[in-house]
């Protein structure tokens, strides 16, 4: 029998320089196989005197099995190496751009108008919409402005040779609506309308909001609370509001609608001309000619009715400075809004 | 309007600086637009007195005057103004002094002679646009004062913004009235003028139409001197309100036009023929207006005529041929009310929005004609001298108008305003504003003066009350808000998540004007009339799109000159159609693409910088289609429209029927709108505009069908290629829609995976690889199946489409 220890030592130095797993299986086989070193050694037990067996025996298999753990550990650790080779093969530039499609967006004045449009649902509006060319009687006769009013003056209208004309306001909307479904009701309509007019604060096409609240003990004070609750809530500010006596034909009374200025917080700034009030919107409580060519008994119901410019309102929320800039479509500005 | 706070002033107390005035009067429906100085900001200008003025010595055009102000050494000072003459007091502005524009005096030596200083023009001092010599003061004027002080010059001037209802306010007297009720004080003004009437000269006026004119005061007055000065008080006056100052008559009634809110007239006397007729014109009747313009008048159109025809364009601008001028000595005044009625829109026709005509139609006082013809003599006389005759009144009562009591129910106050008021303050309110107020079982019954055209009915009333006692006093309340659950039909897709699904496609949504070049749009869209506007804003927005697709092909055009080479961008609106004479609101969906398939990036395959083609574009298409849960019921069909490529576009139909368009710009077009790349176009129809109610336009092409639970096979999938060479006009619709017929329900999916043209197909045929995918819900399908099911496939296409299967 060869000395136990010396061939443990061969084997140990053996396993500790197997480069790879192959090498570590040719060594496994080599001292631990059917016909390896140590193995061998057991067929020499025979050998010994019968009492010494059992000792020998024990031995050998403790060599055994120390060099089987010897192997074991030198496996994980090249295995644990390979993955760390594979791994470091494998590493990416993570800063290189994703692949694909890129998102587009919205344009600013649909994104502040389905905001308003949510805010209203869930101060329980509805939302309306009525034709872009509109007939007199909706956009002017009905609201109270006869042919000739000097009311007329302000709404520079583009008219179609029969007669027919593109709606200054969202207004008629609120006609319709009343012709349609009565009262109660309470509705907004946002859309587009035309006025004929073009220099750095006019487009010829804008953005108008229009609200409509008529039930039976509609007051001036649930006007404010309205007006004021969706100004806070679309601007996430606690701002001041104000309103000053105006005069629209299909309102009685009527107001403008002054908010804090958002830039300055009321302190005066550019923006809102140093007077720390911006003018946001007209509103008022629909005139009773307007209730009864709508079919609604002015005795019975009252209501509220305001109209603001959701351009107006994109531009303050966004910081944009040029109204033009909404309908130029330069996707350069528009990129800048492609959030959700 | 201008209210210069001097002016204002005069004609009651004003309690506030200017500042504060314009804060109350703004918070009173009254807005406060501007508030200025009545000359720009300068100093160290004094008032002077020019002691002597002598010829400079080696200039012409120069004087060299020497000058008083009034302490030290009398100042030599060389001046360019002819005007400059001893005994004169005017404005200089001393060394040191600083000018509007920047203009800073030093001591200078002019042509050799020194000068210590500049005298003024009213232009140099910002009081007037153009002067002719220097500023000229009365001869009182304290010498060496300032002349800031000396002129009021740092009077603030408040210019209000009064609303079309509210005629009465358009007036110095007016916004005093206002100041009166809010500030609990009362109008006062310059005490009446008696005067006696100098000769009996009277000219005849009748009223033909009395409804459009049922009043009129006249007056002569002989031996005027219209080429006097009006003096710098009123002219400064008349400045300050933004009115230039012409001649002493003119000048008079448009200063009792600022001051009263009576627009007045005056005729040369020596022109007028005969007798004054007040009557509406003859269709196209002309008369020459005071600027030179003719017009031609209509029926409804008010003339002052005399024996030779019309003299003025009633309530709106006078006549050139009675035209006062400053060789006028014998005028006729008018003073007249024309009600609203007759005024109303008529100058609009013409242009002629002039400061009488602005009153008429809001509403003059029918009651002060006299009071303004008093005024207008009583401020002439002073300055142009000359003699009234009597003042004679035309008028029919029966057509002057009355203001009826109006009653105000106290429970209707409180119920529209939302606030609760003292029985006291309302009546006091109201009577502020000059309204007669009587108690009643409900409330009171309010009569508005005769200047107020604005109040007929309760909720006028409420208004006037909510205005002088501040809406800042209606506290906020919310409205109560029964829990109604309104439809909401699953059916419509919710807007933001179609316009989401095409932005996460790489589309940016545009808005563009729903009017457009009508060229352009013909080019496009020859057969598909527009609607014109009678008065569009220019030529290239002005007949109203029949398609989005002209406004997007611009944004596109715009942004490829802006140097973005890939393009993709959406609207959301209506377009506008004509069909049997009546006009469609169609809410339309539409989109372009051109340039590269994916943005520009590392890592791809070469085939996806290749520009968009249909197949991209179709695929955005089908994204959509998918979110209706009935992507099966859309079809694909080749259509012609002249402006998409004729091989490369397609009508989008619905089970059948058109809901939209798609295509690839036609090739001419491309090259004629200078496009890089060919955009591709589409266009979804999502319904018409046909109620207020919901927004039930997104219902038509992309109406959501609910989806249902179908129950999930447990077995495994068998998958077949197979390549099926066929005619190149047998599109794959066709060829899909025979495979499903055959394999029936255990078809599960079919792809194509391959299109291919080249060696081994026939010229004219195309080979198409499909993917067939089969499985039974209840079994596991054998090979035998399989292969039966491919073989009957393949037997019915070989028949059907004369289809060959390629190995």
């Amino acid at each position: 029998m060869q000395d136990l220890t010396s061939l443990i030592q061969q084997a140990l130095a053996e396993v500790a320089v197997c480069g790879d797993l192959a090498s570590l299986d040719e060594a496994r086989v080599r001292w631990l196989g059917k016909k390896g070193a140590l193995t061998e050694q057991l067929k020499s037990l025979g050998a010994l005197p019968g009492p010494e067996r059992p000792a020998a025996g024990q031995r050998i298999n403790e060599a055994k099995e120390r060099v089987n753990a010897a192997i074991d550990a030198r496996r994980a650790d090249l295995e644990r190496a390979e993955v760390e080779r594979k791994l470091a093969a494998g590493r990416i530039d993570v800063t290189l751009p994703g692949r694909g499609e890129e998102r587009g967006g919205l344009h600013p004045v649909t994104k502040a108008r389905l905001r308003i449009e949510m805010l209203f649902r869930r101060a329980g509006f509805d939302v309306a919409s009525g034709p872009e060319i509109e007939d007199d009687f909706h956009n002017f006769e009905a609201l109270n402005i006869p042919p000739d009013h000097p009311a007329r003056a302000m709404h520079d209208t583009f008219y179609f040779p029969d007669g027919r004309l593109l709606r200054t306001h969202t207004s008629p909307v609120q006609i319709r609506a009343l012709l349609e479904q009565g009262a109660p009701i309470a509705i907004i309509a946002p859309g587009r309308v035309y006025r004929v007019d073009y220099d750095m604060t006019h487009s010829p096409m804008f953005h108008q909001l229009e609200g409509l609240v008529v039930d039976e003990n509609i007051s001036f004070g649930n006007m404010k609370a309205a007006l004021h609750g969706f100004l806070k809530a679309f601007f996430e500010r606690d701002l001041q509001m104000r309103l000053r006596p105006s005069y629209f034909p299909f309102t009685e009374p009527s107001a403008e609608v002054d908010m804090s200025c958002v830039f300055c917080g009321g302190k005066g700034c550019r923006t809102c001309k140093q007077t720390g009030w911006l003018e946001i919107a007209g509103c008022g409580m629909v005139h009773p000619n307007v209730l009864k060519a709508s079919g609604i008994d002015p005795e019975r119901y009252t209501g509220y009715a305001f109209g603001a410019g959701i351009d107006r309102l994109a531009m303050l929320r966004y910081g944009v400075n040029d109204l033009r800039l909404f309908f130029e479509n330069d996707l350069r500005f528009l990129q800048q809004f492609r959030t959700f | 309007m201008k209210v210069p706070y001097s002016w204002l002033a005069e004609w009651v107390d004003v309690p506030w600086e200017a500042r504060e005035l314009g804060s109350r009067l703004t918070m009173a429906g009254f807005e406060l637009d501007a508030l200025e100085l009545a000359a720009p900001e300068f100093v160290q200008v004094v008032v002077a007195e020019i002691l002597c003025a002598e010829r400079h010595p080696q200039a012409d055009k120069l004087q060299v005057c020497r000058v008083s102000i009034g302490q030290g050494e009398p100042l030599q000072i060389v001046c360019g103004a002819s005007t400059a003459r001893a005994g004169l007091k005017t404005a200089l502005a001393t060394v040191g002094a600083k000018l509007p524009g920047g203009l800073e005096i030093k001591a200078a030596k002019l042509r050799g002679v020194e000068s210590f200083g500049m005298l003024c023009s009213a232009k140099e001092l910002g009081l007037a646009e153009t002067s002719a010599g220097i500023l000229e003061l009365a001869a009182d004027a304290p010498v060496g004062g300032p002349i800031r002080e000396y002129l009021e010059l740092d009077e603030p001037i408040l210019e209000l913004n009064i609303t079309a209802n509210r005629g009465d306010a358009m007036s110095i007297i007016g916004i005093a009235r206002e100041v009166a009720a809010l500030a609990g004080t009362k109008v006062t003004g310059p005490a009446p003028v008696e005067f006696v009437a100098g000769h009996p000269d009277e000219i005849f006026v009748s009223l033909d139409a009395p409804a459009a004119c049922p009043k009129f005061v006249g007056c002569v007055i002989r031996g005027v001197n219209n080429r006097a000065t009006t003096p710098l008080r009123i002219r400064e006056r008349l400045r300050r309100a933004g009115v230039r100052s012409i001649s002493p008559v003119v000048d008079v009634t448009n200063y009792v036009m600022l001051e009263l809110g009576q627009p007045m007239h005056a005729y040369d006397l020596g022109k007028l023929r005969g007798e004054i007729r007040v009557r509406l014109a003859h269709a196209g009747e002309p008369i020459t207006l005071l600027d030179g313009k003719t017009i031609e008048a209509a029926p409804d159109v008010l003339l002052i005529t005399d024996n030779e025809g019309p003299v003025g364009l009633a309530g709106i601008m006078g006549g050139q041929r009675t035209a006062v001028s400053l060789e006028t000595t014998d005028v006729f005044l008018e003073v007249a009310y024309f009600p609203p009625a007759a005024i109303m829109g008529r100058a609009r026709r013409w242009g002629l929005l002039t400061d009488a005509a602005q009153r008429f139609e809001r509403g003059v006082d029918p009651t002060q004609q006299e009071r303004a013809m008093e005024r207008a003599i009583a401020l002439l006389r002073p300055i142009a001298g000359g003699s009234p005759g009597p003042v004679t009144v035309t008028q029919s009562q029966d057509h002057l108008p009355k203001r009826a009591a109006v009653p105000l129910r106290r429970a209707q106050l409180e119920r529209l305003l939302g606030l609760a008021l003292d029985a006291d303050r309302v009546r006091n309110t109201l009577e502020a504003l000059q309204m007669r107020v009587v108690p009643t079982a409900l409330g009171w019954e309010a009569t508005p003066p005769a200047y107020r055209f604005d109040v007929t009915i309760e909720a006028d009333l409420i208004e006037e009350v909510a205005r002088i006692v501040g809406f800042d006093a209606i506290p906020e309340q919310d409205a109560l808000v029964p829990q109604r659950f309104r439809a909401a039909p699953e059916a419509v897709p919710l807007e933001h998540t179609v316009l989401e699904a095409l932005a996460m496609r790489g589309y940016q949504e545009a808005i563009t004007f729903a009017f457009v070049a009508p060229a352009l749009q013909m080019r496009l869209f020859p057969d598909v009339p527009g609607i014109a506007l009678s008065n569009p804003i220019a030529s290239d927005l002005s007949v109203m799109r029949v398609s989005l697709w002209p406004g997007l092909l611009r944004a596109a055009q715009e942004n490829q000159r802006r140097q973005q080479d890939r393009i993709r961008l959406f609207e959301h609106g209506a377009r506008f159609v004509v069909e049997d004479g009546a006009t469609r609101e169609i809410d339309t969906l539409s989109g372009v693409a051109c340039g590269p398939r994916l943005p520009e990036q590392w890592g791809v395959p070469r085939e996806t910088r290749t520009p968009a083609d249909f197949y991209d574009v179709k695929s955005d298409l089908e994204a959509l289609f998918v979110g209706t849960g009935a992507r099966d019921s859309f079809t694909f069909e080749p259509a012609s429209l002249s402006c998409l490529h004729p091989g490369r576009a397609a009508r989008v139909l619905r089970q059948g029927r058109e809901v939209g368009f798609i295509g690839e710009l036609h090739p001419s077009l491309v090259r004629e709108l200078d496009f890089t790349y060919s955009p591709v176009l589409f266009e979804l129809n999502l319904g018409e505009w046909s109620s207020v109610a919901d927004r039930r336009d997104f219902a038509a092409a992309l109406s959501v069908e609910k989806p249902q639970h179908r129950e999930i096979s447990r077995f495994p999938q068998v998958r077949r290629d197979i390549a099926v060479v066929v005619d190149e006009s047998v599109p794959l619709s066709a060829l899909a829609d025979r495979v499903v017929f055959t394999a029936s329900t255990l078809l599960q999916n079919l792809r194509v995976f391959d299109v291919y043209r080249g060696p081994g197909v026939e010229t004219g045929r195309k080979s198409i690889a499909l993917g067939l995918i089969f499985q039974d819900i209840s079994r596991t399908l054998t090979d035998d199946d399989v292969e039966r099911l491919m073989a009957s496939i393949v037997a019915d296409l070989r028949v059907s489409l004369n289809a060959k299967i390629r190995e």
